[in-house]
């Protein structure tokens, strides 16, 4: 059990039955009057921000959020398929709360699935991802267009910009957390 | 702006209320900080030390000073008060006091716009200044609204409801301070009784007392009121609030007996506490209370305090 003296930025914890986590936080205190506590707070499953005034005196149930590393099985319309390689126990994430996550993920590869108690409401991918360039138009050697950018597309279908040099079938590597290209995989 | 900055400006600033004070005839005085008794309060716990306590206001001592015939006193002090610590909190921070016999509140407003008007020509002589993104010019007169008009105006709920369901505070907090005009000081007025540990009650109005907030650029500054001086009347206020606090499992405190005994002896008054660090907030344009003291309780630990 939590108490208003524990909040701070990042806690997790559940209201009416959903997980949530304090994205900001203050102590207020109105001209000699009762300290309230002022929340703004996510919801971890749909997003939903939240503002919530506590007082002293409140407590909170912790949400019992964990992360397990498990292998991207396949996908069936808008079910992800996850297994837990110690367990063989497999978990299906719904598309909303993959996110942008879907853009990087290849069957096999290992994530890091978020669950709260037996529900799954979300992936955690590595920073870094590798994936092969499937689409590009060529590098035109002496273009002088000052273009330092062209449209590509890599194995999972998602679509960004990469530098001019980068050609069709070579390993880009990039960054999940801002959806771009972040260098070229020698090799 | 550099802390570096913020820290001169404190000093400079502190320096200019001074000049305002001694110009207008004040005297300035230092009273105990460690004192056997606070005047006992709904939502403030003092630091207990060895001896008794570190002072949450200067109050009790200035008001006996005005019952020795002192009749223009100012204070800035520092103030302890157990568990405040947010943005805008800090549980040791600075406070300046000022008390005149003969006034009311009404007085105490007067002297607040021309402590606002004459700090902002010292530090923005061409004029407005500007308050986390919003134009603010503290020469211009403040706003002046009664609490119930500001309930009306901005609330939910009306004042008494407020009240009777214990939403006041956060009313205010959540709904009233967010929707105050920001370009001008505001002063809300003639708060609830029920709200008033140590003021007067309106003669004529007995539902609120003769007190009042100071607000500039949505922070709230400062809180003075006209000083009750019915010791049996006082006496009876700590008492309530000493058996609500028991209620409510907070151990009762002492009442500050000798300021009881002399209160008798105060002429008609009016005190007033306002927050330097808020104010230097305000001259800075800081959104932090860190960023315009020296050392945070946690940097004087030697620890870090996340930021909201």
């Amino acid at each position: 059990m939590y108490s208003v003296a524990d909040l701070k930025k990042g806690l997790k914890l559940t209201l009416d039955g959903d997980p949530y986590i304090v994205i900001a936080f203050d102590f207020v205190k109105p001209g000699k009057g009762q300290a309230l506590y002022r929340t703004k707070m996510r919801n971890m499953i749909n997003g939903t921000i939240l503002d919530r005034t506590y007082r002293s005196g409140e407590t909170f149930e912790p949400a019992r959020i964990e992360d397990r590393q498990m292998e991207f099985l396949y996908r069936e319309g808008t079910h992800y398929t996850f297994m837990d390689q110690q367990t063989y126990e497999q978990v299906i994430v719904e598309e909303d709360a993959i996110g942008d996550a879907k853009n990087y993920m290849l069957e096999n590869c290992k994530v890091d699935v978020l669950l709260f108690g037996e529900k799954a409401i979300g992936v955690t991918l590595p920073n870094f991802v590798n994936l092969r360039v499937t689409n590009t138009d060529p590098w035109a050697k002496g273009d002088t267009s000052g273009n330092d950018s062209k449209p590509a597309t890599v194995e999972t279908g998602y679509a960004l910009k990469v530098p001019p040099f980068i050609e069709e079938g070579e390993l880009i590597t990039i960054d999940t957390r801002t959806g771009e290209y972040s260098t070229r995989v020698k090799g | 702006m550099k802390k570096r900055r913020k820290l001169l400006l404190r000093g400079e600033i502190i320096r200019e209320i001074r000049n305002f004070f001694h110009r207008n005839g004040f005297l300035e005085v230092e009273t105990p900080l460690l004192i056997p008794a606070n005047a006992p309060e709904d939502h403030i716990e003092p630091f207990t030390v060895y001896g008794g306590y570190l002072q949450t206001s200067p109050e009790i001592a200035m008001k006996r000073l005005l019952c020795r015939g002192y009749e223009k006193i100012f204070q800035i002090s520092r103030c302890w008060r157990i568990g405040e610590r947010g943005t805008r909190h800090l549980p040791e921070f600075t406070m300046l006091e000022w008390y005149r016999i003969g006034c009311d509140y009404h007085d105490l407003m007067n002297d607040c716009e021309y402590l606002l008007a004459f700090l902002s020509k010292s530090f923005f002589p061409d004029g407005g200044m500007v308050y986390q993104g919003v134009s603010l010019d503290l020469r211009k007169r403040c706003e002046k609204m009664t609490i119930r008009e500001a309930f009306e105006k901005y609330a939910s709920a009306d004042v008494s409801t407020a009240v009777s369901s214990g939403k006041f505070d956060e009313i205010v907090v959540t709904e009233i301070e967010p929707a105050l005009p920001k370009g001008y000081p505001v002063m809300l007025t003639e708060y609830p009784v029920e709200m008033a540990a140590l003021a007067r009650i309106k003669p004529g109005d007995p539902s609120v007392a003769e007190r009042f907030e100071l607000y500039a650029g949505g922070l709230e500054l400062a809180n003075g009121f006209s000083e009750l001086n019915d010791p049996a009347e006082q006496r009876r206020r700590f008492e309530h609030v000493n058996t609500k606090r028991v209620k409510s499992g907070l151990p009762p405190l002492p009442l500050p007996e000798p300021f009881l005994e002399e209160l008798s002896s105060m002429p008609p008054s009016a005190g007033i506490a306002l927050g330097i660090d808020r104010l230097v907030m305000l001259f800075a344009d800081s959104a932090c209370i860190n960023d315009v003291v020296a050392f945070t309780p946690e940097e004087s630990q030697g620890k870090e305090y996340a930021l909201p």
